[in-house]
């Protein structure tokens, strides 16, 4: 019965096909970082914000300041670990003029502050979100985010995680020169 | 002897003032709205979002700072006049639609809200076929079972 003979191969060799397909598919969701989600605001307008110093006597951050300019805006926060994994590289890279600016995120203007004096303050404005509301609009996942802002006020894009001199040297750095190179 | 039935009840009470703060979720008293049918509104629909710092939680459940930031967004966004929907679009719009436990059904998510049905309806299709040529042809059987049918 060359026609049940040919059916019992296929059955054989469904499963084992199907099986592999499941795996295959699994495979490659392995491995995606559940934990780096895509940013919505890519090419879209960065949101408006207005934020409270952080330093004594400065006048904080607002979205206002970064109009026309390109602009990174790290979320950091004194309780967060990683932000003072790559806080002294963004000390490095302010003084070679990388436009950081910075959002204290549900912190303390004072522990933030304690922390700036006590590892240097890479930020051209920093202002402080306690609230969140800023870093929420932003769609912040957790500490440190880097967004990238071009001349128009758009989000570019998103770094998860601390910057480093890989990161900077492979993504960020060539970003923001093209960006500048923008008109 | 005689001491175990207390001490169970005992282990029982306290097993159970344990969980009870876990089954009223992470909404601290000083988050919540006055208006009780608002308040009622808002855990439904932190329930159904994600808490994008501990993903397998929902906002009602998490301890997170996110979390609660986020639920306070719901209730302001509620007590602004928003509907139910248009409240949950505020959280989208920011975080995407991972941030809904339940997706949307829409051309991106067709797969995968159909696709059990589709392999559903294909298995049984194929059982049914194979049900009724199987029953029609013995010889289809491998000779061992056609030796457990003798």
């Amino acid at each position: 019965m060359s026609m049940s003979k040919k059916a019992m191969i296929a059955a054989a060799v469904a499963p084992l096909l199907l099986f592999a397909g499941l795996a295959a598919t699994l495979a490659l969701g392995l491995q995606k970082d559940p934990s780096t989600l895509p940013s919505v605001l890519i090419g879209k307008p960065a949101p408006r914000f207005s934020l409270g110093p952080v330093r004594t006597g400065d006048s904080g951050f607002s979205s206002a300041d970064i109009n026309g300019r390109v602009a990174l805006i790290n979320v950091w926060g004194s309780w967060c670990g990683a932000c003072k994994i790559e806080h002294p590289y963004l000390v490095e890279l302010a003084a070679q003029g990388a436009p950081i600016y910075g959002v204290d995120w549900q912190d303390d203007p004072a522990d933030g502050a304690d922390t700036l004096k006590k590892m240097g303050d890479p930020y051209i404005k920093v202002g402080n979100d306690q609230a969140g509301r800023a870093s929420l609009d932003l769609g912040v996942t957790g500490a440190p985010e880097t967004f990238v802002i071009d001349k128009h006020g758009q989000v570019r894009f998103k770094q998860i995680g601390p910057i480093t001199p890989q990161v900077w040297q492979a993504t960020l750095q060539p970003l923001v020169a093209r960006l500048e190179a923008e008109r | 002897m005689m001491r175990h039935p207390r001490r169970l009840a005992s282990a029982l009470t306290a097993t159970a003032l344990f969980m009870t703060p876990m089954l009223a979720g992470a909404v601290e008293p000083d988050e919540m709205v006055p208006d009780a049918r608002l308040e009622a509104r808002a855990q439904s629909i932190s329930k159904e979002l994600r808490c994008v710092v501990c993903q397998n939680q929902n906002i009602d459940d998490s301890a997170a700072p996110l979390a609660r930031d986020m639920r306070l967004i719901v209730r302001e966004r509620l007590s602004a006049g928003d509907t139910d929907a248009q409240a949950k679009a505020y959280l989208v719009a920011r975080y995407g639609n991972f941030v809904l436990l339940r997706p949307p059904f829409q051309p991106n998510t067709w797969a995968l809200w159909l696709g059990p049905l589709v392999i559903l309806a294909a298995a049984g299709s194929a059982l049914a076929f194979a049900a009724r040529s199987g029953a029609a042809d013995p010889e289809d059987l491998l000779p061992n079972e056609d030796e457990d049918l003798i």
